[in-house]
């Protein structure tokens, strides 16, 4: 089988291809880049969460000649940044839905010069009762977006959940709850414009989707296609938060660059970017859950609800994938999910790793110890006997077509770890300790690539060019942010060429020169993107040999020659491919029946914690990752990947608090929004499964997205494990943990009275 | 050029500059704008993130919080002083084969926090490597394969000073 096939380069562990020019410092990120006669923009945000524009004024005291003022009059095209639904404005015009929501912008050739200039804006309000948090919105007593607060809702139905609890052994609720995150990469965000009427405009910026921007500046200034260009920067980490936040900043630094007559350049300082930048979705998910005495699972209805902020931007996408993952990677035959996502009045939530999935993931692996403990058995016992197996089907009714390896995971994870000896160590040392230890498990999957019948509307391309120096290019518009697209690519593409890694390199993610190989999203681009130009480069191969310029065996050399020889007779080289769909592949839009996608990865993760009963706080002592993401490209991004979402993950479950004050985020500052440091990471022991996908690149699934998944579940019931107490909101800080005990001491105080 | 604004020397990566700018101006900013080593990044302004990390006369610093009249007469030393040849250093090499480095922005910082490390703890037990690089923070890696390339990179340097020494003898 060709996935299976011995290969030269793929599966080793060859260097990240821009990782000389990182470690020199010589990458440039947009803030590295200066422009002759280059300005400077900021903006202007709301201070209140909803309410009217009555008037905005200028402080008359203030100089300010040599500034250049723009407003949502000032824009050529439409006053709304292109996504899935048009309903976010580029620039506040008559109200605004959130805090920090952008209403001027300012540009002036002195960057030190802004923050006076900002702060001589003065806007007038008339404030509008504003929607917080899901359960204000689900009240309906303010409308606040559409007809009723709601972003989107799925109804996802199998069997008949309603002709099973009668008959249940046992029915188990819970509800759990998960915090907004942020993203926090380390480079803010950043875009540079130009704008003159020949080339009309150009953005260079920190940004995940160049074509997503691109769509979006197209609407902005009413341009042609051609007269827009966006060109991505060495982008300094992006997790999804660079994802549908570009477009907006890019249009912004454009309309300054369009209305000055300057390049301008607009860059984030860390609170900026914090307060008004995307999160992660806050949820609120509820299971209720009928298990017979054997502990199969019987019926699920699970009642999911997202908090998406001000505008619908990803919600709904995001909601769906949320959906899709509620029940884990379990079969029951029985399963109702009602799921929204509400308008609420802060920033929009956004496309933060995993995408949904690790708050749904929270939920159910949670709720899975839950089961397990009243029916007074083993958690991996319970999650055994309900494992997904080759043959059935989810809850979409999606059939399981290959061998799923979650049995065989969960034995290697158990020994590498010593599960069952640390328990029973932890057991018997915690009655005497004041720091108590425990291990928890967490099961799960994620689906790799665009949901449902996505990636046949995103219809990509891409391709390999041999350009006249001789260098093979990878042509696509996936970006590099750090997981190793400019690496992966080209290790596919000289695979397949039967040239060396160096021999390749990657085209400029510049929309004026790479194909729309789609967004760098949803862990698509080892298997759509990679698929795509292993097929591009075989054709390639192919070109070559019709006509007559190559043998059926060749060596380096004589591929090269060839190249120069076609490129004499043909003036160019280019094999460009476009997405072929799995055979077998179904999806039912209406229904949210079918092949929710065309692969999912499988993954268990344990985490060992110590819980100190003395202040509150816990230590992830030692991590377990165990995954199956098909082949494994490059050994060393590949652990990489896992680690870096594992220490993420660790971040989401016990760090990371947003916290909101009248929709306004108030700890906006890495002095006191804490994610993990060098010091507080776990050792974290990562091994992977192979199990070749057929249709990814060199038989690659996803991997980027996975490994956030697993944590928060695993380290909350660990922490059940080493303290009894069932934590079932996240982030979970010592005051959280306090809270908690109190308010399992009240109930407890209750029941002897 | 204002009359407020001060003349400053500093030794940066070896080379001596003469600097006029506002007495406050941040380190990060003089080194980013006047001398063009883009090289040493901003991450947060407030000292946390470390990327902005220099060695200022052999001690580690955040740029972003000194002002560059307290770096007059200093010896700096920025990423872009690690492998003034072009050929990455030991550390550097480390970095790039163990995936210490994936987007790279908090990198620079990173190898100037590993540099003062090493020198002053040649073969750093894993807890050492913890705290010193406690100070610097990485989005991306979730820091394991950092502590590789910092065990990495001190055995190649003991493997290569024993070598020397073996020919000493």
């Amino acid at each position: 089988m060709r996935a299976n096939a011995t290969t030269r380069v793929v599966g080793t562990p060859v260097p990240r291809k821009e990782g000389a020019e990182k470690l020199h410092g010589r990458a440039r990120y947009v803030d590295d880049i200066e422009r002759e006669g280059m300005w400077y923009g900021t903006t202007v945000r709301s201070t209140i969460p909803r309410g009217l524009i009555r008037s905005i004024a200028f402080d008359e005291s203030f100089d300010w000649r040599e500034f250049v003022v723009v407003t949502a009059k000032d824009i050529p095209g439409k006053n709304h940044i292109q996504l899935i639904i048009a309903d976010q404005p580029c620039l506040a015009d008559t109200q605004v839905n959130h805090c920090d929501e952008a209403i001027v912008l300012l540009a002036h050739p002195d960057k030190h010069k802004l923050r006076a200039a900002a702060a001589a804006v003065e806007i007038d309000y008339e404030p509008l009762p504003a929607v917080l948090s899901i359960e204000e919105s689900e009240l309906r007593d303010v409308i606040v977006w559409g007809e009723n607060n709601v972003f989107k809702s799925f109804l996802l139905q199998k069997g008949n959940v309603d002709e099973v609890w009668d008959q249940a052994a046992h029915i188990v609720e819970g509800e759990y709850r998960t915090g907004a995150q942020e993203h926090l990469y380390i480079e803010n965000n950043g875009v540079i414009a130009e704008y003159s009427h020949e080339e009309g405009v150009t953005v260079w910026g920190s940004l995940q989707c160049p074509f997503y921007v691109h769509r979006s500046l197209l609407a902005v200034f009413a341009l042609r296609e051609d007269k827009v260009r966006v060109i991505q920067t060495e982008t300094g980490g992006a997790f999804g938060g660079k994802e549908d936040f570009p477009s907006i900043l890019a249009s912004h630094a454009a309309l300054l660059a369009l209305k000055s007559g300057h390049v301008v350049k607009m860059v984030f300082d860390r609170m900026e970017d914090l307060a008004a930048t995307p999160k992660r979705h806050p949820s609120r998910i509820r299971h209720r859950t009928a298990v017979d005495e054997d502990g199969k699972l019987l019926a699920i209805e699970i009642d999911l609800g997202t908090d998406g902020g001000a505008y619908s931007t990803l919600s709904s996408t995001v909601l769906s994938r949320a959906t899709l993952h509620a029940c884990g990677p379990y079969v029951c035959p029985n399963v109702r999910i009602r799921s929204h996502a509400w308008a609420t009045n802060t920033v929009p939530y956004g496309a933060f790793r995993g995408f949904g999935a690790p708050q749904s993931i929270f939920a159910v692996e949670r709720h899975m110890d839950e089961i397990a403990a009243r029916l007074g058995m083993d958690p991996v016992e319970l999650r055994r006997r309900n494992f997904l197996r080759e043959g059935d089907t989810t809850a979409t009714e999606q059939l399981m077509r290959e061998p799923v390896m979650m049995n065989d995971l969960m034995d290697r994870i158990l020994e590498e770890s010593s599960f069952y000896a640390r328990k029973m160590r932890f057991a018997q040392e915690n009655p005497t300790s004041a720091v108590k230890r425990g291990i928890g498990i967490a099961a799960f999957f994620h689906g790799a690539g665009f949901t449902g019948s996505g990636e046949r509307y995103l219809n990509s391309l891409a391709g390999i060019d041999v350009t006249a120096d001789g260098q093979v290019r990878v042509l696509v518009s996936s970006t590099e942010f750090g997981q190793g697209t400019n690496t992966i690519l080209p290790q596919i593409a000289a695979e397949a060429l039967l040239v060396e890694y160096a021999d390749v390199g990657m085209a400029p993610a510049d929309t004026r020169v790479v194909p729309n190989s789609g967004p760098t999203v949803a862990s698509r681009t080892a298997m759509v993107v990679g698929r795509l130009v292993e097929r591009a480069s075989l054709q390639l191969v192919g070109m070559l040999r019709s006509e007559g310029l190559l043998a059926a065996e060749y060596s380096r050399d004589e591929f090269f020659a060839a190249c120069e020889r076609y490129r004499v007779l043909k003036g160019e080289l280019v094999s460009l491919c476009r997405y072929e769909a799995p055979p077998n592949v179904f999806w039912d839009d209406q229904e949210y029946r079918g092949e929710a996608y065309p692969a999912f990865a499988w993954s268990i993760h344990v985490a060992q914690v110590a819980v100190d009963m003395t202040t509150y706080s816990t230590e992830v002592e030692e991590y377990w990752a165990i995954q199956e993401v098909g082949r494994v490209l490059n050994p060393v991004l590949a652990g990489g990947q896992i680690e870096g979402g594992v220490a993420q993950g660790v971040g989401y479950a016990l760090y990371e608090k947003v916290l909101l004050e009248n929709g306004r985020m108030a700890n906006n500052q890495m002095t006191n929004y804490i994610m993990p440091t060098a010091a507080d990471v776990p050792a974290i022991h990562v091994y992977f499964a192979e199990q070749p996908f057929a249709y990814g690149g060199y038989g690659a699934k996803g991997i980027g997205e996975l490994p956030h998944d697993g944590p928060a579940p695993a380290i909350l019931n660990a922490i059940r494990n080493a303290t009894g107490l069932a934590c079932n909101a996240i982030p979970l800080l010592p005051e959280d943990m306090l809270a908690k005990l109190s308010e399992v001491a009240a109930m407890q105080k209750d029941v002897i009275r | 050029m204002n009359a407020q604004w001060s003349t400053v020397q500093l030794t940066v990566n070896g080379l001596r500059h003469t600097v006029q700018a506002p007495p406050m101006k941040r380190l990060l900013d003089v080194l980013r704008e006047d001398l063009r080593l883009t090289g040493v990044k901003e991450g947060c302004g407030e000292g946390e993130c470390g990327s902005c990390s220099v060695l200022m006369n052999g001690e580690l610093v955040n740029s972003c919080l000194v002002p560059v009249l307290q770096a007059a007469g200093a010896t700096i030393q920025t990423v872009e002083g690690l492998a003034p040849q072009g050929e990455l250093s030991l550390l550097q090499k480390a970095f790039l084969e163990c995936g210490g480095a994936q987007c790279g922005i908090c990198t620079p910082g990173m190898l100037m926090a590993a540099t003062q490390l090493l020198e002053r703890t040649p073969n750093p037990t894993i807890n050492e490597i913890r705290e010193g690089l406690a100070g610097n923070l990485c989005r991306c890696t979730g820091f394991i394969r950092i502590f590789e390339s910092v065990v990495a990179a001190a055995a190649t340097k003991a493997a290569a000073v024993r070598k020397e020494e073996s020919h000493a003898r």
